[in-house]
């Protein structure tokens, strides 16, 4: 048994998550975490699970054609540590090439880094949704006030919140 | 604070402190049953929601079937938490339903049942609930607001059964906890 990443990508139908799961399911994989979307209408799944590898591979084979489909041995499971507190990262506005690069080295080079992100292109709107963890030592006004400069710069709109969440 | 008059918490006697259970534990799936407010065994069960409470950081409500009770009762107390408005201090709630709800509003939660996730949940922020109080036998109408009705509504569920993985408001509106140090 090991940790596997399994990636499939194709035109999307009705089934292909039922087709990719049962296949795996076969092979007495255990899923873990997983994300899916479609993309521009293109079906992205990306899974993490335990399971044998070349059985693995074999019992995905007859997916193969339409579907892009990779299977990869990775590492033991890394855990994330959160370097500090959430904030929910949004950007919108005309779209032009650099957006995405521009705000997110704005983060990185703030010490910050983002666990989940998310762009939509839709006729000439363009948004990013991105999760942000910020060291507890991150200058927030400085970023804040960079990230506004960069905005500007691009044309876009920009707004960083804390994602914060209550204990009920 | 608003006071809910002729009730006081320190009627209920000293309770235990008893172990909350964690999804994916049955009985936090388990439609709760409705009690009897005089029983002593619902007093004592009162009790001990409110000792637990008490005991657990940052806890400002905890439910009968988080102790493993499937029973319709549940402690709250959002005194000095920065979203509250509208507050009624510590009160326990027998039987509670919710008899008007609106202006919702998204929200980040977590749950002491279910530690290693939080969700983004739509709740009313206008809320009136009606049940009774432990060891009395008149129904009280609780009309409140922001961070109480989100947390009712979260404590009501627990006693239907629900957790907030049942109201996340998307795919990808379940996160990972977040502790850092």
């Amino acid at each position: 048994m090991s940790q596997l990443a399994v990636t499939v990508i194709g035109p999307d139908r009705p089934g292909i998550i039922a087709d990719v799961t049962e296949a795996l399911a076969g092979t007495g994989v255990n899923l873990e975490d997983s994300t899916m979307t479609l993309l521009r209408g293109h079906f992205a799944m990306m899974i993490v699970c335990s399971g044998p590898f070349e059985e693995v591979k074999e019992a995905v084979e007859p997916l193969r054609g339409e579907l892009v489909i990779t299977v990869r041995k990775v590492g033991p499971e890394h855990e994330h540590a959160p370097i500090g507190p959430s904030y929910i990262l949004s950007v919108h506005g005309a779209d032009r090439p650099g957006i995405v690069a521009a705000v997110t080295r704005m983060i990185a080079t703030a010490g910050g880094t983002i666990t989940d992100l998310t762009t939509r292109l839709s006729g000439e709107l363009y948004v990013l949704t991105a999760e942000v963890e910020l060291p507890l030592t991150a200058e927030l006004e400085m970023l804040t006030r960079a990230l506004e400069i960069t905005a500007e710069e691009l044309g876009v709109g920009v707004t960083l919140r804390p994602a914060e969440s209550d204990e009920l | 604070m608003t006071v809910i008059t002729g009730w006081s918490p320190a009627d209920l006697g000293d309770g235990a402190v008893l172990e909350v259970l964690q999804a994916p534990h049955p009985v936090l799936a388990t439609e709760g049953a409705t009690v009897d407010p005089l029983d002593p065994a619902t007093i004592q069960l009162a009790a001990d929601l409110v000792a637990t409470m008490r005991v657990s950081p940052g806890c400002v409500g905890l439910a009968a079937p988080q102790v493993g009770v499937a029973a319709q009762m549940f402690s709250l107390d959002v005194t000095g938490h920065p979203k509250t408005r509208t507050c009624h201090g510590l009160f326990v709630l027998c039987n509670a339903v919710v008899v008007e709800a609106s202006r919702q509003e998204k929200g980040r939660e977590g749950c002491m049942s279910v530690p290693d996730f939080t969700g983004d949940v739509k709740r009313a922020t206008r809320l009136t609930v009606t049940g009774v109080l432990p060891g009395t036998t008149d129904e009280v109408t609780i009309t409140t607001d922001a961070f109480e009705a989100r947390a009712l509504q979260h404590e009501i569920d627990h006693c239907n059964g629900k957790l907030f993985l049942d109201r996340v408001a998307g795919a990808h509106a379940v996160y990972p906890r977040k502790v850092y140090k």
